[in-house]
């Protein structure tokens, strides 16, 4: 089957305008008579769900949490870009595109790119009008700063907690529609299925979390909202409860999985400590603003930081790349980072940290701008550490942060099962091979506000959809695979605990396709992983009962997908032969060190097919052209 | 550094909504002083799990205290003894060895325990869709710079914008009430000139659903502002009584 983009043919600036005209409209009257299932809560699900009750849809949505307040959205710190100009430093809806794909390595589609750009504009009027407190300027102006890979300041932000404020504003129009009765909402809800009639997402299985009882929903459109999978490498900065099972078994019913390879990796973490840890605390890259990255010049060099004099300190990043100093991109700090600690000049209790020295800053503009700016990131940091950041440099290193693959999607959206929707992190496009710091936020919004609310319209306008509800037979299928999975896991009984198979799956990922990747590592890997899957299935102990609010059965059905899907990972990796972004393989690499792309062989979107349990996943690739900028090579010198 | 210790934990466990409680002791050894208060739970629960025991069962998500999911009673105090912190950011180290640590679910008639520690805080979404928001559909909105704000109002609203609805200030609270959580609710879009069209009806109609829900009044105590994460201030009290008595006197709505 060719991968069809859908992208609509003209001029990049009118592909959108003239898509939207071009889309079947559904009648207002008839909006009512349809049904959408939306799965997740975070800024894309929540701000989808809204939008479409708002349309006059009906809409069932789906979260995991307690709350949709929860979703995973609301951890984001640094801000939103919006290619606003307000600053008149140059930015414009070309600058945010060109910056986009550039950051992306040119891996990602230019239409939805630029579509992303044109629409950032409109999502920062509409957080404005719902309330979201952005800080602002002495003359009560919105403000703006200048954020990771950025030359220009075009990110909106709150606080430290910009994710937070964005997240509450798409949940309190979710909130106004469910009082107004257009959507249900049903929280503590666990997806477990994607159930398909003549080809075409209808309906979901979910498990309800706190009973246990599986349930049946049916729709004519599902859309999954359900974030990424980076907690596949167990210690990450994701929120415990994220995690790939809604999409993975999309990908089971025939959604192709793009870029599973692609996951970034944010240089700016609190360094992992000791082995009971649970997770790694995210410090905002806006540090790196002010912040300056810096190591001991000799190697194994323990003195305490303040013993260290200036000549003796190497600012590596300063020095390697002058025009951008701290403010490279995300790859290209998180590798530095990793290579200074390489070579034995990693800092703290386990060599493996740098320096994120905010010193200067302090003497430049006074402890209490910085504590203005940056004072609730300083709190965590010193809460988390014990050590008091205004008076030693922090320590940070790079952690898995934020997943550029996900499910293929097509321009309108869609995946490759008809009427299944995939938005924001879930889905594959836009971030390319990396992804901007401040774009992941304008990502998940732009998705829900303005792309899907008109996409899915022309999806039901001209889709010819049987009455399906939840006594239809493909229910009974998904709801027997579903039980099935629960009640294998609860019969093993073995003697290792779900929490122990997460943890080893994480670190032969971390190992072997994190940061930097090689051939024989990746290959290890591959051995690896089916071993452990099958000594899981052996030897898990899941304790409790079925019908029961029971989190390690939660956890344990997680990690079993996440044992599948970090082989097509590691397979998505291999297969790719070349560095590009986030995706660093040693045989490809610049005199300097940097990633080294083949245009030629592998200016392409993997996207990878299920085809049967145990059996090797077949590769699609859907070439990627790029008409309006020239491939170049990224350079930040 | 980091160092061990080693404490008793006194748990409640409870298997659902209607069953009847009780305390249980565990032994937690060798804890790091550097876990978090909930990585310590995570290793009672790994030694529960291999013994064929129940694990202990705790609401938790981010981890990174803002996503406000967590939350318990220790030691008689919500979120524990740190001032301005989650649960999920309480270190260890602020423990002594060998002490004794009480762990209770937040206890209120609005939040009923689903199991042991793990409560049900719909009651808060219920209050905001009784008007916690702007009515405001999507496409079309004003560019976001032709209503200025003031930046000293903008951080006020923030101020009070940053509760997270964990629910600590209700568990704290004598009468369990929600006044802290509404007015904080209330003051963040009040104080905005986008929210302000609405405030008295959010008031009065928030106030309604909160009174329905079976949350109690506010009587002065400051509790809820003792053990509040994020430093929520009990003035948002006052500017949610201010934005009731207006729209009680001043304004048509009833």
């Amino acid at each position: 089957m060719p991968l069809d983009s859908q992208v609509p043919e003209g001029p990049l600036q009118q592909k959108w305008d003239r898509h939207r005209f071009e889309l079947k409209l559904v009648n207002p009257a008839n909006k009512r008579k349809y049904e959408i299932i939306v799965v997740g809560t975070g800024l894309a699900g929540a701000s989808a769900s809204a939008t479409l009750a708002e349309l006059g849809y009906h809409v069932k949505t789906f979260c995991i949490q307690d709350s949709p307040r929860r979703a995973h959205s609301i951890a984001a710190q640094g801000g939103i870009n919006a290619a606003k100009n307000y600053q008149g430093d140059g930015d414009s809806i070309w600058r945010l595109f060109y910056d986009t794909i550039k950051g992306g390595d040119f891996r990602s589609r230019e239409a939805n790119v630029y579509r992303l750009a044109q629409v950032s504009v409109e999502i920062i009027d509409q957080c404005v009008a719902q309330g979201v407190p952005f800080a602002r300027d002495y003359g009560g102006l919105l403000a703006n700063r200048s954020f990771g890979g950025a030359q220009v300041s075009r990110t909106f932000y709150a606080r430290g907690q910009t994710g937070q404020q964005l997240l509450l504003g798409a949940y309190s129009a979710l909130m106004r529609q469910i009082g107004m009765g257009q959507v249900r909402m049903f929280p503590r809800r666990e997806m477990l299925d994607l159930v398909l009639v003549d080809g075409c997402a209808r309906g979901i299985v979910v498990r309800n979390l706190i009973t246990g009882a599986i349930e049946s929903h049916s729709a004519h459109a599902v859309v999954l909202a359900t974030g990424g999978y980076g907690n596949a490498y167990f210690l990450s900065t994701n929120g415990m409860n994220s995690n790939v099972s809604a999409i993975w078994r999309a990908y089971k019913q025939g959604a192709f999985f793009a870029h599973p390879s692609f996951v970034q990796i944010h240089p700016t973490c609190i360094p992992v400590h000791g082995d009971y840890q649970s997770k790694l605390t995210l410090m905002s890259e806006s540090l790196r603003n002010d912040g300056r990255v810096w190591v001991p010049k000799k190697a194994g060099d323990t003195r305490p930081p303040e013993e260290i004099p200036e000549s003796e300190r190497d600012y590596y990043l300063e020095e390697k790349y002058p025009s951008f100093g701290n403010l490279v991109p995300r790859d290209v700090a998180s590798r530095n980072a990793k290579q200074q600690c390489d070579q034995g000049k990693g800092v703290g209790p386990t060599g493996y940290a740098v320096y994120l020295d905010l010193r200067d800053a302090i003497r430049r503009d006074g402890v209490d701008a910085i504590r203005k700016k940056y004072g609730n990131l300083f709190q965590m940091y010193e809460r988390i550490t014990d050590d008091n950041p205004y008076k030693t440099p922090m320590m940070i290193y790079p952690a898995i942060h934020y997943t550029m693959g996900g499910l293929w999607v097509d321009y309108n959206l869609m995946s490759t099962i008809p009427g299944l929707f995939v938005l924001g992190e879930a889905n594959f496009s836009d971030h390319g091979a990396n992804r901007l710091g401040a774009s992941a936020l304008m990502q998940g919004l732009a998705d829900g506000y303005f792309i899907i609310p008109y996409t899915i319209g022309g999806y039901l306008a001209s889709a010819t959809l049987n009455p399906v509800d939840e006594h239809h037979t493909a229910f009974g299928e998904s709801v027997k695979r579903a039980n099935d999975i629960t009640e294998k896991l609860l019969s093993i009984k073995g003697k290792r605990t779900v929490s122990d198979f997460h943890r080893e799956l994480g670190h032969i990922l971390w190992e072997h396709c994190g940061m930097s990747r090689n051939e024989s590592g990746m290959r290890k890997a591959k051995e690896l992983i089916p071993a452990l899957r099958e000594a899981f299935w052996k030897d898990v102990n899941v304790p409790g009962a079925s019908a029961d609010f029971n989190q390690s059965l939660e956890r344990a059905g997680r990690v079993a997908d996440f044992l599948e899907f970090a082989e097509l990972l590691v397979e998505d990796a291999l297969s790719r032969k070349e560095s590009c972004g986030c995706h660093f393989n040693e045989i490809y690499q610049t005199a300097d060190h940097e990633a080294l792309r083949d245009d030629e062989a592998c200016c392409y979107v993997a996207a990878w097919e299920f085809t049967g349990q145990g059996e090797a996943p077949r590769l699609h690739k859907e070439p990627l052209t790029f008409e309006n900028v020239g491939l170049t090579q990224r350079s930040y010198k | 550094m980091s160092k061990t210790i080693n404490l008793t934990l006194k748990v409640w466990r409870q298997k659902g909504t209607g069953d009847k409680g009780h305390m249980e002791i565990y032994e937690a050894r060798e804890i790091s002083t550097d876990m978090s208060f909930l990585e310590m739970l995570d290793g009672v629960n790994n030694k529960l799990t291999l013994e064929g025991k129940d694990p202990i069962a705790f609401d938790h998500d981010c981890r990174e205290g803002i996503c406000g999911m967590c939350g318990a009673v220790i030691n008689g105090i919500a979120h524990g003894p740190q001032k301005e912190t989650t649960l999920c950011q309480l270190h260890m180290r602020h423990f002594k060895d060998g002490d004794t640590v009480v762990i209770e679910p937040w206890r209120a008639k609005a939040f009923k325990v689903i199991k042991d520690l793990v409560v049900d805080r719909s009651a808060f979404d219920k209050i905001i869709q009784a008007g916690g928001y702007v009515s405001v559909n999507t496409g079309g909105a004003p560019d976001g710079n032709t209503i200025p704000v003031p930046q000293k109002t903008a951080e006020l609203a923030m101020d009070a914008a940053a509760c997270i609805g964990c629910g600590a200030c209700v568990a704290a609270c004598p009468n369990a009430s929600a006044m802290l959580f509404v007015g904080a609710k209330i003051s963040h879009l009040a104080l905005l000139p986008q929210g302000r069209p609405e405030a008295a009806q959010r008031a009065l109609s928030m106030l309604r659903k909160m009174d329905e829900l079976g949350f109690g009044n506010c009587s002065n105590e400051t509790e809820c502002e003792q053990v509040c994460p994020k430093a929520i201030s009990i003035t948002n009290i006052a500017r949610f009584n201010q934005e009731f008595l207006k729209a009680g006197l001043l304004s048509p709505e009833t």
